[in-house]
């Protein structure tokens, strides 16, 4: 297996769905590690569905996803929470949390539930409050956060997990644009300055474009493309995967791909 | 910093739990001086060491009081833990039938076995009942997926089930009837040193199962997807909740009756002082579940007399807009 050395996490045939009607079948796909992966699609194409089975959230109908090369549904909960977490795309979490006290969760994967935090958890979890922004807030309620804070609380939670793949779906929906890059500034920084393998459901095309070394396009009950944004987004891509006619241009700022889309006939 | 605000939490709390505590003990003390006969603080004292009115107030009253606050506490838990699993406010083992169930299984069991053994056989049958109760909830749950509206709606179903079946059974056999009526409001009637012994026996054996649901409590507040990727199993989690819930309540139902409300009542009112956290939520629901029924039970020796009020009635009389200025108040936090 060539891939697993680039790979950790991958699957094998996999097919999605609910009972009878699949979503998407035959998906073979390998997360770069190290990188930021982007996956794009239409509502309704099954990337958050791919998303929530690559993290174990979901079952497939068929097929496997590999963590390390062994499938994860032989793997118990607590040893994959070592190495991969999940921020869904609306958590809920329990009332009256402050942002350190969500944090603290993390480290469930690492401790347990019944013993109590030691000296090492709690400077992970300073770390990941402060690689969020957040040590100024840490006694705020979460519900007296903004909804941009809020999200950097989750991350830190995610990060005090310690896992070396970080899978988030839709990290910037609800959010304003500041908010959107913040977070997904975040992210980057995450990925450049900690190493870690981050994959996020996006829905911004150009923030696919800009932010991510990797491009998952979900179309057609299966992965329609799968590579370098500037080498990935064209014209074409994005009338198969969107149905939508667009430009694509280089961003005159950093040179990435920049989609504009056209007017569309209805 | 981060100590100085979990201090303060710790803090208030702590005081609500002692003016709590502080009520509970004024009205122990007041259950047991007044009655048929009023008896003095003094007389009180002496008779619980073996005095002139020894008789009364060991026998009688003293068993009551400490059922009530033992019951009352034990329904307080029990909510805490059901809405806890369920994240649903409104959840109480009232709500999801399993204090139906319990009652069943215990009229049943009084129909069944012979009068001299009903004091074994019905706690045996409320067990049972919401036992299976329980089971089926859980059973049923997973089977549409163990969501937590899944569990919440087959507990109503279940409850309604159940509550046929019983009043079905009362029907059929209606000399038994008038009994279980008293039963099902729920009261305190009765209490005997036996009784005491066997819900503080049941409570230390749950003790144990308390204090570990009680450090995971919290943890049920997050949504399943959360849970899964922080390595905890959803379905494990909630049914260690629902289950610890269970036993509180069957032995809460076998001891008092049917009193379920006050598994909704306590919990709103403590979170409402405490906060939601668990480590504070938990044992104030506990104090404000104890002051409760014993409250109810003492109104209802003396507002009616020389009748009784069963205490689950005059707690549900007081409770009922309670809960409604409760709910008021807290929809008005949201705001």
């Amino acid at each position: 297996m060539t891939e697993a050395s680039h790979s950790r996490l991958s699957s094998k045939d996999l097919s999605l769905g609910y009972a009878t009607t699949k979503i998407l079948e035959h998906v073979d796909i390998a997360i770069p590690d190290g990188k930021i992966t982007a996956m794009i699609g239409a509502n309704g194409s099954g990337k958050s569905t791919l998303l929530k089975t690559l993290g174990r959230i979901l079952q497939p109908i068929d097929g496997t996803v590999l963590l390390d090369g062994r499938a994860i549904a032989g793997l118990p909960s607590r040893d994959i929470a070592r190495t991969l977490a999940l921020l869904p795309q609306s958590p809920v979490s329990p009332d009256g949390l402050t942002v350190r006290q969500l944090c603290r969760f993390g480290r469930h994967p690492h401790k347990g539930m019944l013993t109590r935090t030691t000296r090492h958890d709690e400077e992970i979890v300073e770390q990941a409050l402060a690689a969020t922004g957040l040590s100024d807030l840490t006694e705020r309620p979460l519900d007296r956060l903004s909804g941009g804070q809020r999200q950097r609380a989750w991350i830190a939670m995610a990060l005090a997990q310690e896992t070396p793949i970080l899978l988030l779906d839709e990290p910037t929906t609800y959010l304003d644009i500041a908010h959107q890059l913040e977070v997904l500034n975040l992210l980057r920084d995450l990925n450049r300055t900690q190493g870690r393998t981050i994959v996020m459901v996006v829905h911004d095309l150009n923030h696919a474009a800009q932010y991510a070394d990797h491009i998952v396009a979900v179309a057609n009950g299966g992965i329609h493309a799968a590579g370098r944004p500037v080498d990935l987004l064209t014209p074409d891509l994005i009338r198969t995967v969107f149905d939508v006619d667009a430009m694509v241009i280089p961003h005159p700022a950093d040179g990435t791909p920049l989609c504009l889309p056209l007017s569309i006939d209805f | 910093m981060s100590a100085s605000v979990t201090n303060r939490a710790d803090l208030r709390a702590f005081s609500a739990g002692m003016i709590a505590l502080a009520v509970i003990l004024a009205i122990a003390v007041l259950g047991m001086t007044i009655g048929a006969v009023t008896l003095s603080v003094s007389q009180v004292v002496d008779g619980l060491a073996g005095g002139k009115s020894a008789f009364i107030v060991t026998q009688y009253r003293a068993p009551r009081v400490v059922i009530s606050i033992l019951a009352g506490a034990s329904f307080g838990m029990a909510g805490v833990f059901l809405q806890g699993a369920l994240r649903n406010p409104l959840a109480s083992p009232d709500v999801v039938g399993i204090t139906k169930c319990a009652g069943l299984g215990a009229f049943l069991a009084g129909l069944v076995s012979p009068p001299a053994l009903a004091i074994w056989s019905i706690p045996a049958g409320v067990v049972a009942g919401a036992v299976v109760g329980a089971m089926m909830l859980l059973t049923i749950g997973r089977s549409f997926g163990g969501g937590i509206a899944a569990l919440a709606l087959v507990g109503v179903a279940i409850g309604l089930f159940g509550q046929a079946l019983m009043q079905y059974v009362m029907v059929l056999f209606p000399t038994r009837a008038d009994q279980s009526m008293i039963w099902l409001a729920g009261s305190v009637y009765g209490s005997t040193g036996a009784k005491v012994m066997a819900l503080s026996l049941w409570l230390v054996l749950c003790l144990p199962l308390v204090f570990i649901a009680g450090l995971r409590l919290d943890a049920g507040g997050f949504g399943d997807e959360t849970l899964i990727s922080l390595g905890i199993l959803p379905g494990r989690l909630r049914g260690g909740l629902i289950t610890v819930s269970v036993l509180l309540t069957a032995g809460a139902v076998a001891s008092v009756g049917s009193m379920g409300f006050l598994g909704l009542l306590a919990p709103h009112a403590a979170r409402l002082l405490v906060g939601a956290r668990a480590r504070h939520l938990l044992p104030v629901s506990a104090l404000i579940g104890a002051l409760t029924l014993s409250a109810a039970d003492l109104i209802g020796r003396v507002i009616a007399l020389p009748n009784e009020i069963p205490a689950g009635i005059v707690a549900a009389v007081i409770g009922g807009p309670y809960l409604i200025f409760l709910l008021i108040k807290e929809a008005g936090r949201h705001d």
